[in-house]
This record gives structure tokens, C-alpha cells and sequence, in this order.
């Protein structure tokens, strides 16, 4: 391939960004009620086409075995078939239709992801507001406990504990939601740590409001903000270490598909010309730039940063 | 300069404690172990007798202080143990492979860092501009991208048919200088790549937080070039975070080898490791991770003390 046509391409694809961006944010404007409408056109057209992708993943995944043309685990032909009629993508290693496999990936490797993100966030919030809320000796054993935590490098730590419970999906799972969880704590604290100084906070405690209340009703609104853009960051980055993992064979293991494990599969392919197996990378790519670009969106307009 | 020695010390010893404190954390990992090392290693074989004998002869019948102390000895003595799959010396293992990995890191430094810098200025002395927007843009891109993705495609585009690089760096024997460069090129380009937008937009953040100080008008008013603003005024003081930044990214390119190594089959520290995690051979993977996050704690304390200096309201004190 020569660099006169990659340049080529680069350009049409950003132009092809812009143009949906554009579209994507000229219809929800149209469409959606006033104060909505009046959001919604201060996104840039990287972040109103990131919501555009988005949505497509959101959907194909839920209408997963509605969209495949094969099952996701079926071996319908001979391996490494070409792109035809038939198999619109080829076929993989084994012989299974790589587009079914790409589109139930979507569902299997998001959905894991998603779950991950979430369980972190519940770990490490509430561990975060407890202890910026209770403060004295368990504030002090769980920031130390996660200074240490943190003190190894993630994707080593995360290796480290797979050797000693074994590689499956759901140690998979616990084992990044235990170490993401930490990052959550961090910035939990530190946001609680504000809020918990803050009058109305004081009034509620001589209201004589639980611990449970307290947090959940006085200090959780305040610092949902926060919380919810890294939320998306976090997404990606258990979204990439979910996939490297794949892609080492430790992460997700076959038959279910997984954008990871079939680049590594599938690899080969690349040395003859044939980029099938970028296709999978790509989309664990598209998406990670996606929500990244809604993201940068959200926390720029939050910070009300100008320059 | 006596303060800043002592505050210098003080960082240094909580960066022991803190390697202390990672070792027992790494110690304790074979002790989760469903049953223990004897059954592990032993394997189907293992009887009850077999376990037994087993188990004095590696002294796992004594108490846990005691075998992490006898443990701890004999890695400051250089002996790691040995591997499960085997048999063969971890510390000669790693020794093998750490030289490759830290210069495949270096590597991929020494084009990072300098590249890094030059984009965060510009971008900060053409801010807001469409150089500016679009380095932006592809540095949000650059960092949301897999590892392994950014390594096919580099393959794909300069290996493979017609390319100039291989696709492959697995050398046997010691490599000249030249040819480890241009063997090892892809993997430090993968690497670059990955870090370099981070560095570049923390470096470009950093100049413009201090572009609103009283100074640095002064310096316009008199009329100074833009360039020299930022260079001579700017970045002097902006040069904490930005040291800070370089060596956390440095720190990732240590564990971010793991990945690109398996990519291009470069027999470095990271592939030991993924392989030893497959076939869950505690010993070896316990040596990698602890030279992993020695490396790493080793890198954050020399980016604090680093920090540090650069300040020279801390150097020089009242």
C-alpha cells in the first residue's frame, strides 16, 4: 500500500466524520425538545458523531442473533475463506463466518466490558464516599490499602492475579473490577472530601441522618458529576485492558467471540495482504475514539474551560 | 539546599517502603494458591508422601514469617527460584530478557520524549489553531487505539509485502547496534506512537495554564516573539508536571511492552510473563511482576525527586 492512497484514505475518512457528525447533530437538534436541542448544538462534530456510533454499537449488540447471518459459533465453511457473497467478510481460522462472529463480539466483549466498568464503579464509590464520609482509621486503611494497590503497574498486577485464580471470564472480570476500583476510590474521596465539609452536610448530620442516608441522599447527588465522566474514561480503559488481556489468550476464551481473540487468531491473514483481521481492532478502536470524544464533550463543557 | 537533601531522602525512603510493601504483596500471591507450591509443582503425581517431602525440602512447613524472610533473602541475593515448567533458574530467565526489553523501551523513549515536547509547544504557541485542533484530535485518537492494533497496522503499512521493515524482530544471537535499530524499529514505533499524544497534550496544558501569569504578559508587552515567550519564560515553570508526565508514561512503556513484544514476537520480559501466566508458573511470573514494579516505583520516585529540583523555590528556600 502506498502512502499517497493511506493519505487518501485518511482524508475520506475524515470527512466522512465530519459529514455524519454533522447530519447526526442536525437532526437530533431538529428533533429533540428546546433545552435538549440547545445542548445538543454546542457539541462539536467529533462528540454528536461519537453519539452516532455509539448508538450503532448499543443496537447491534442488543439485536445481535436479529442481525447475524450465522450463529456465533457454527463452523459453516473452510478456514480463511474470502470475502463473497455467502460470507460478506470471509471466514476465520476455524471456518466460522466472521461477520456473525464481529457482530456478536460486539455484544459479548461491550457487554463484559460494561459489566466490569460497573462493578468497579459500585466498589469503588462506595468505598470512596465511606471512607471521605466516616474518615479516622478506615479512611486511613482503605486509602493505604489502595496507595499499595496502586503501586503496581495495572496490566502486571492484573496478569499476577490471573496466574493465581486461572484464566476464565468471570475472574477475568473480578480481577479488573478489583484493580479499576481503585482509580474510582481516588477520585470518589476526593470529591467527597468537599462535599462532606459542606454545611448543609453538617445540618444533616445533626438532623441526625444515618450513614447510609447521608451519603446516599446528601453527598452522592453533589458528586455524581464527576463521577459519571469517569465513568466513560474508566469504560475505556477496562474496555482496552479487557481486550489486550484477548488478545494474550488470557481474557475471554473461545468459543465466544471477542474482538481480541480473533485479531490473535486470525493473524496470519495480515502477512498475505489481507486485512480481515484489523477489522475486529478497528472496532474495539472506533468505539474506545467514540466514547473518548463524548467524554472530552461532557468534561470540557463541565469545566467550563475556555482556552 | 539541606532541606531539599532531607525531603530527598524522606522520598527515597518511603520508595523502599513502598518496594517493601510490593513484595509482600507479591510474596502473598503464592499463598492464594489454591492448595500450595508442593501440590502445584507435583502436579498428578502428587501423593501424600510426595507432598510432604516436597514441602520440607522447600520449606514450606515453616511459618509464613519466616519463609517470607528467607524469601526476601534470597532475592536481594540475586536467586529469584526456579520455574515450575522447567526447572530452569527464574534470575537467569529474566537476566536473559531485561537487557532487550529496557532497550526496547529506551528505544522507543529517546524518539517519544524529544517528539513529544516539540508537538506540546507548538501545539501550545499555535493554540487554537487548526494545527492545534487537529493534533488534538489525533491525540485523543492515538490514545484510545489498542496496542495491537496500532502494531498491525504499522505492519500491514511498512512490513508484509513490499515492505521495508519485518514484521518480526526475534533475534538469536546478539544483534550490532544497527540492526537491533532497524529490527527492533517497528515494536519502539508501535511504542512511540502510543505514548507520545498523552506527553504532547500534557505538555501542551502545562504551558497554557501559566500563559495568563503576570510574567509572562510582562514578557509580551515587551514585546518578546511568541516562541521565546514560551520557550525562555513558560517552560522553565511549567517543567514539574511535564517531567512528572514523561516518567509515568516511561512507567507504561515498561508494562506497555508486554503487549507489543507478543506482537512482534520480541523475546523481551513481557512475552516470558504472558507465557508464564498461560502456563500459571508462579515463580517466573512473580520475578517479572517484581521487576516490573520495581521498575516502575523506581521511575515515579525519580520523577518526584526530579520535580523537586526543578523547583527552585524548594532548592533555594528562604
Amino acid at each position: 500500500m502506498g502512502f499517497l492512497t493511506g493519505l487518501a484514505w485518511l482524508v475520506a475518512i475524515v470527512i466522512g466524520v465530519i459529514a455524519i457528525g454533522w447530519t447526526f447533530r442536525a437532526f437530533t437538534v431538529a428533533i429533540s425538545p428546546k433545552p435538549l436541542a440547545k445542548e445538543l448544538r454546542t457539541a462539536p462534530l467529533t462528540a454528536s458523531f461519537g453519539m452516532v456510533i455509539i448508538l450503532i454499537y448499543i443496537i447491534v449488540a442488543i439485536f445481535a442473533p436479529a442481525i447475524a447471518p450465522f450463529s456465533e459459533t457454527e463452523i459453516v465453511g473452510r478456514e480463511y475463506e474470502p470475502w463473497d457473497d455467502t460470507f460478506l467478510l470471509g471466514t476465520d481460522n476455524l471456518g466460522r463466518d466472521m461477520l456473525s462472529r464481529l457482530i456478536y463480539a460486539a455484544r459479548n466483549t461491550v457487554g463484559i466490558a460494561f459489566i466490569t466498568t460497573a462493578l468497579a464503579f459500585i466498589l469503588g464509590s462506595v468505598a470512596g464516599l465511606l471512607a471521605a464520609t466516616v474518615g479516622g482509621w478506615i479512611d486511613q486503611l482503605l486509602s493505604r490499602a489502595v496507595d499499595v494497590l496502586m503501586a503496581i503497574p495495572a496490566l502486571i498486577f492484573a496478569l499476577l492475579l490471573l496466574t493465581i485464580v486461572g484464566t476464565s471470564i468471570i475472574n477475568m472480570i473480578l480481577v479488573i473490577a478489583l484493580i479499576d476500583s481503585t482509580r474510582v476510590f481516588r477520585l470518589a474521596r476526593a470529591v467527597a472530601m468537599n462535599i462532606v465539609v459542606m454545611d448543609y452536610v453538617e445540618a444533616a448530620k445533626l438532623r441526625g441522618e444515618g450513614l447510609w442516608r447521608l451519603i446516599s441522599r446528601e453527598i452522592l447527588p453533589n458528586a455524581l458529576a464527576p463521577l459519571v465522566a469517569e465513568f466513560g474514561l474508566r469504560f475505556c480503559f477496562v474496555f482496552l485492558t479487557i481486550s489486550a488481556l484477548s488478545f494474550l489468550g488470557l481474557g475471554i476464551q473461545p468459543p465466544t467471540a471477542d474482538w481480541g481473540s480473533m485479531v490473535r487468531d486470525n493473524a496470519t491473514l495480515m502477512t498475505f495482504g489481507d486485512i480481515t483481521p484489523l477489522l475486529p481492532a478497528g472496532a474495539i478502536a472506533l468505539l474506545t475514539v467514540c466514547v473518548n470524544w463524548v467524554v472530552d464533550w461532557q468534561l470540557h463543557r463541565a469545566s467550563g474551560l475556555k482556552e | 539546599m539541606a532541606h531539599v537533601w532531607g525531603m530527598i531522602l524522606k522520598r527515597l525512603a518511603l520508595g523502599v517502603v513502598t518496594l517493601f510493601v510490593v513484595s509482600i504483596l507479591i510474596f502473598m500471591a503464592t499463598e492464594l494458591l489454591p492448595g500450595d507450591f508442593a501440590q502445584e509443582i507435583l502436579g498428578q503425581s502428587a501423593t501424600p508422601e510426595t507432598v510432604k517431602a516436597l514441602r520440607e525440602q522447600l520449606g514450606l512447613d515453616q511459618p509464613l514469617l519466616t519463609r517470607y524472610l528467607s524469601w526476601l533473602g534470597d532475592i536481594l541475593r540475586g536467586d529469584l527460584g526456579n520455574s515450575l515448567a522447567n526447572g530452569n533458574s527464574v534470575s537467569e530467565l529474566i537476566g536473559k530478557r531485561l537487557g532487550n526489553t529496557l532497550y526496547l523501551a529506551l528505544y522507543a523513549a529517546a524518539i517519544a520524549v524529544p517528539l513529544s515536547l516539540t508537538l506540546g509547544i507548538l501545539a501550545a504557541l499555535y493554540r487554537n489553531t487548526f494545527f492545534d485542533r487537529f493534533a488534538n484530535a489525533a491525540a485523543l485518537t492515538s490514545i484510545s487505539f489498542p496496542e495491537f492494533f496500532v502494531a498491525y497496522i504499522l505492519i500491514f503499512w511498512l512490513a508484509g509485502a513490499g515492505g521495508i521493515f519485518p514484521s518480526m524482530s526475534n533475534f538469536r544471537t546478539d544483534p550490532t547496534l544497527s540492526e537491533f535499530l532497524y529490527r527492533a524499529f517497528l515494536p519502539a514505533l508501535t511504542l512511540t506512537l502510543v505514548v507520545t499524544a498523552h506527553m504532547m497534550r500534557m505538555t501542551r496544558a502545562a504551558i497554557i495554564n501559566l500563559l495568563a501569569s503576570p510574567y509572562i504578559e510582562m514578557a509580551r508587552l515587551k514585546g518578546m516573539s511568541p516562541i521565546r515567550v514560551i520557550v525562555k519564560h513558560a517552560l522553565p515553570n511549567a517543567l514539574a508536571p511535564i517531567i512528572n508526565v514523561i516518567a509515568l508514561n516511561l512507567a507504561y512503556l515498561i508494562t506497555g511492552v508486554v503487549v507489543v513484544e507478543v506482537v512482534f514476537v520480541y523475546p523481551g520480559l513481557g512475552q516470558l510473563m504472558v507465557d508464564s501466566v498461560s502456563a500459571r508458573d508462579m515463580p517466573v511470573v512473580q520475578g517479572v511482576a517484581l521487576v516490573f514494579a520495581g521498575a516502575y516505583v523506581l521511575l515515579n520516585l525519580t520523577a518526584d525527586v526530579l520535580a523537586t529540583l526543578s523547583n527552585p523555590r524548594l532548592v533555594h528556600g528562604r
